[in-house]
């Protein structure tokens, strides 16, 4: 699935990389522990967490995931911001707590495997 | 714990006690988020212009630049402490302050063994420079210094104790790798010897901020990670020295010694 899908179908409000949502989903990831994401998150996952420090950006780049989703209505960081435009790194948010959004997006289809 | 006793016994007598102006949280070059500039002698004269009287070189999970500082500032007036900033498994960071390199080097090789493993990324996380006291640089690390360690908090403070190390939650007023934004709490009977206020408010604020925690002795640093930091948030110390017994001691209140609040 695609990442747009996704954003239209659970109304995730874009913070950055609006131009880089035609990108594939893999399946997701749910973890507050960069480096735990570090260890074990997939390639072209979504990664769902309330980190907003712009670390999350690096790790993201790094394991070349396909976006990050902040949930709780949590607001990343300007310097977060910033460094996902400059890493072409997509932020959505949500006001939904990790639970819900991982439900919806494991109804949606997207796996966790 | 142990709280400040203003004017005990043995304050009088000891006559050699003064003011002692410390900055207990400073990063080098080695520290991919710190700036280049961050070299032992910019760091020891910035810390002079600061009237800093004591410094600590804290870098993330490494201690290799401490004997390089300690070394630039062999003639400048300066106390320089070896420590490290570790990055707990709960991703909480631990500032350890030790005697001496040989014990900042004996944690960094408990820390080196239990370190995500992986290679720094220069362009995603920075440069990790290994200087000498002449500001020269003597090579990169390539592990991956921004990660975690597999050490819980409470064995991270228990390895700093065996080194005769001083254990100091960092920042706890801040979100991000601060011990209550990453527990909520402080885990029931950690042993910190001090807790570390931001520069983000005074130790002032911190303390009446964080009533609750005041059986724990408070500092306040500034971590820097460019040389304008430096000295921007310091603690003020009465003590008869510079070398870390008087700072511990200061933090139990021995002997007249002191944290001046």
């Amino acid at each position: 699935m695609r990442l747009k899908e996704v954003v239209n179908r659970l109304d995730l409000t874009v913070k950055s990389g609006a131009g880089l949502l035609d990108r594939e989903i893999t399946g997701g990831y749910v973890s507050d522990l960069m480096s735990d994401v570090m260890a074990n998150a997939r390639e072209g996952v979504l990664w769902v967490t309330l980190q907003i420090h712009p670390n999350i950006v690096a790790v993201a780049v790094m394991k070349s995931l396909a976006g990050i989703v902040l949930v709780n209505g949590r607001e990343p960081e300007k310097a977060t911001v910033e460094k996902a435009r400059a890493g072409e790194i997509p932020i959505m948010v949500t006001d939904l707590p990790a639970f819900e959004l991982a439900g919806k997006l494991f109804a949606l289809g997207i796996s966790g495997r | 714990m142990c709280r400040q006793v203003e004017g005990t016994a043995g304050e009088a007598g000891n006559r050699s006690l003064g003011v002692r102006v410390a900055d207990l949280h400073i990063h080098t070059c080695l520290s991919p988020c710190a700036t280049l500039d961050m070299t032992p002698r910019n760091i020891v004269r910035q810390a002079r212009k600061k009237g800093l009287d004591i410094i600590a070189v804290t870098d993330h999970n490494s201690a290799e630049n401490t004997g390089a500082v300690m070394a630039a500032a062999r003639e400048a007036n300066l106390a320089v402490i070896p420590g490290m900033e570790i990055t707990t498994f709960e991703e909480v960071h631990i500032v350890g302050l030790f005697e001496d390199t040989g014990a900042a080097l004996a944690m960094q090789a408990l820390v080196y063994d239990r370190l995500q493993p992986g290679e720094n990324d220069e362009g995603l996380f920075g440069m990790q420079v290994i200087a000498n006291a002449l500001d020269e640089v003597e090579g990169m690390n390539p592990r991956l210094l921004i990660a975690a360690v597999r050490m819980g908090v409470e064995e991270t403070v228990e390895a700093i104790h065996r080194l005769k190390g001083i254990a100091v939650a960092a920042h706890i007023d801040r979100e991000a790798f601060g011990i209550l934004g990453q527990l909520g709490f402080i885990p029931r009977g950690l042993d910190l010897d001090a807790l570390e206020i931001s520069r983000r408010m005074t130790l002032r604020q911190g303390r009446s901020l964080y009533k609750e925690l005041k059986t724990y002795p408070f500092i306040t640093s500034s971590d820097a990670h460019d040389l304008g930091e430096i000295g921007t948030s310091p603690t003020i110390f009465r003590v008869a020295g510079p070398q870390l017994s008087e700072l511990k001691q200061a933090l139990k209140g021995i002997g007249g010694r002191r944290i001046e609040y």
